[in-house]
């Protein structure tokens, strides 16, 4: 004989998996694009990989050969140069604004780092060509560092200050009681213990410049040759993707997947590699 | 009077003030935490401060070492002479310099996650000047021997401070608070974290201690008052009700509400 409460279960029972599957089967479609894409962009780009695709200078059209050495490297020194910007200002900010921002002041400049982080990255290459490249009259490394910097402020910043934040006020009473001035309790006891997490927000927000195409354009521009001044125009792998995948040539575009591959397994392998030897530290 | 009470006020006479507090009054926010407090703390002895939650012990002895002005919205006034020297005046003490003369072991034990075993003790010597690392090496020896740390860590010098138990961190903290070599110790609730072992280890080494320092220790512990003092105090709603040895505090206090408090009839 069934009562109301048995009854009441079975009915659960079937809710629960007809939920469970709907969860199970959002899941999985959310994961059809991120397999398609990889494997899509591994098809096509594999082929067209080969050893002198790292070494080589771009060939010049029917040409075969030539590779994308130079954008590479570009890429690495445009993305060092935007942590130079962004690092100290992110870094330093964000403890401000974990010891220091409580008031008025911190509000503003919190908003201000979310309204920054909310603009288009195109505008910020707008910016920095206005402010550097129109300046000096040329395209140039340095100001493609800049655009990018200023896009790794505002994430770098929030990451520290809620990483810092994490840390409890008893340890930074500690080291004040040890008689340590306040700077250095910040910096070597603070920060270092909120270091590990800073550290995997930066690798993070690195692999995600590290993509964008937009503020290169009108900054760093491009360049057919090896070239390792600030000061001039410099290769970076997302420009030369887009040239080479807008060009009419079956072999630039070849050119174009094979390049995509590699920029996707460098942002994939920060992400991951970090994501996995980051440590977490546990406070008492 | 009888014999006892007249040995003791004559020991009074030969105690030397370490500390002297003089109307001291602290705030957190619009609320006044602590009302004229008046009191001296004698040098090599061990003083308690006792009393229920929320009466102030914390706020007065973090006024002691100028870590309560540290939190955001607070104020103070009223003098603390270490010395003879006024820790609140600018122009002849410095905080940092106070702190390092007054070391301080919290309630709950807070090893410097990210440090080892070696470099926590270190920390207070190594991030205030340089020092040679043979000195240093001597130092911490020093320091852990002192709080009766050293035989168990001995060997585990380079593992980090965390992955010691909640009574050797505790001893830790003890260890790189004196490896500063301060004048005075605050502890605060030092064992409410600790079970009744290393409870009794850290006692222990209060006596001990009490030779080379002088003491300040806040307790919701009577019995641990009763133990390790010789001399207690009795915060009620941030007030000092009473002052005097320890003896006389759990066996003849002046103050109604002293002996309400210490025979369990309230707090």
């Amino acid at each position: 004989m069934e009562n109301n409460w048995t009854q009441g279960l079975g009915q659960r029972k079937l809710i629960e998996k007809i939920f469970l599957s709907a969860v199970f089967a959002s899941t999985a479609l959310a994961l059809v694009p991120l397999v398609l894409v990889l494997g899509y962009i591994f098809i096509k780009g594999a082929p067209a990989l080969n050893f002198n695709f790292f070494t080589q200078l771009p060939a010049p059209v029917n040409e075969p050969g030539g590779g994308m050495g130079n954008a590479i490297i570009g890429t690495f020194i445009i993305v060092a140069l935007s942590c130079l910007v962004g690092l100290p200002i992110g870094i330093f900010g964000g403890i401000w604004l974990a010891l220091y921002g409580q008031g008025k002041r911190g509000f503003i400049i919190r908003y201000a780092a979310d309204v920054l982080s909310s603009i288009p990255s195109i505008v910020i290459g707008i910016f920095a060509y206005v402010l550097i490249v129109a300046t000096m009259k040329r395209f140039s490394a340095m100001a493609g560092g800049f655009a990018l910097g200023i896009i790794m402020i505002p994430t770098i910043t929030r990451t520290t200050e809620e990483l810092v934040k994490m840390v409890p006020r008893s340890l930074y009473e500690a080291g004040l009681a040890l008689g340590i001035p306040k700077w250095k309790v910040s910096l070597k006891i603070v920060l270092r213990t909120a270091w590990a997490g800073i550290f995997t927000g930066i690798m993070l927000s690195v692999a995600r410049i590290m993509g964008e195409t937009a503020p290169l354009l009108f900054t760093a521009f491009n360049s057919m040759y090896w070239n390792f001044r600030i000061d001039e125009p410099m290769a970076s792998m997302t420009v030369q993707i887009y040239n080479y995948a807008i060009s009419p040539f079956a072999d630039w575009n070849a050119k174009a997947w094979a390049g995509s591959l590699v920029l996707v397994m460098l942002v994939l392998g920060t992400t991951v590699f970090v994501k996995k030897f980051s440590q977490r530290v546990y406070y008492g | 009077m009888d014999n006892l009470a007249v040995k003791e006020t004559e020991k009074m006479i030969i105690e030397r003030s370490k500390i002297s507090v003089e109307q001291l009054n602290a705030w957190f926010g619009e609320k006044q935490v602590l009302f004229n407090i008046n009191m001296e703390l004698f040098e090599n002895r061990v003083t308690a401060i006792i009393g229920p939650s929320g009466c102030g012990k914390s706020t007065f002895i973090r006024n002691l070492n100028r870590l309560h002005e540290t939190l955001p919205k607070t104020r103070v006034c009223g003098k603390v002479y270490l010395d003879g020297q006024d820790i609140f005046n600018h122009n002849c003490c410095d905080v940092v310099a106070l702190r390092r003369r007054v070391g301080m072991v919290f309630q709950k034990p807070t090893p410097f996650p990210t440090m080892t075993i070696f470099e926590n003790v270190a920390a207070g010597l190594k991030l205030y000047g340089r020092k040679p690392k043979a000195e240093l090496d001597q130092v911490v020896e020093q320091a852990l021997k002192q709080a009766a740390l050293w035989e168990e860590v001995k060997e585990l010098l380079n593992k980090p401070g965390g992955s010691l138990s909640g009574g050797q961190q505790q001893r830790l903290c003890i260890a790189r608070a004196l490896a500063i070599e301060p004048e005075v110790l605050l502890l605060d609730e030092p064992c409410s974290a600790l079970d009744p072992i290393s409870t009794a280890k850290i006692e222990e080494l209060i006596q001990k201690l009490k030779q080379k320092y002088t003491i300040i220790i806040v307790t919701h512990n009577m019995q641990q008052a009763a133990r390790v003092a010789d001399y207690t105090a009795f915060f009620l709603l941030g007030e000092l009700i009473e002052f005097d040895f320890t003896a006389k505090i759990f066996t003849a206090p002046t103050d109604k509400r002293t002996e309400d408090y210490v025979t369990g009839r309230f707090g």
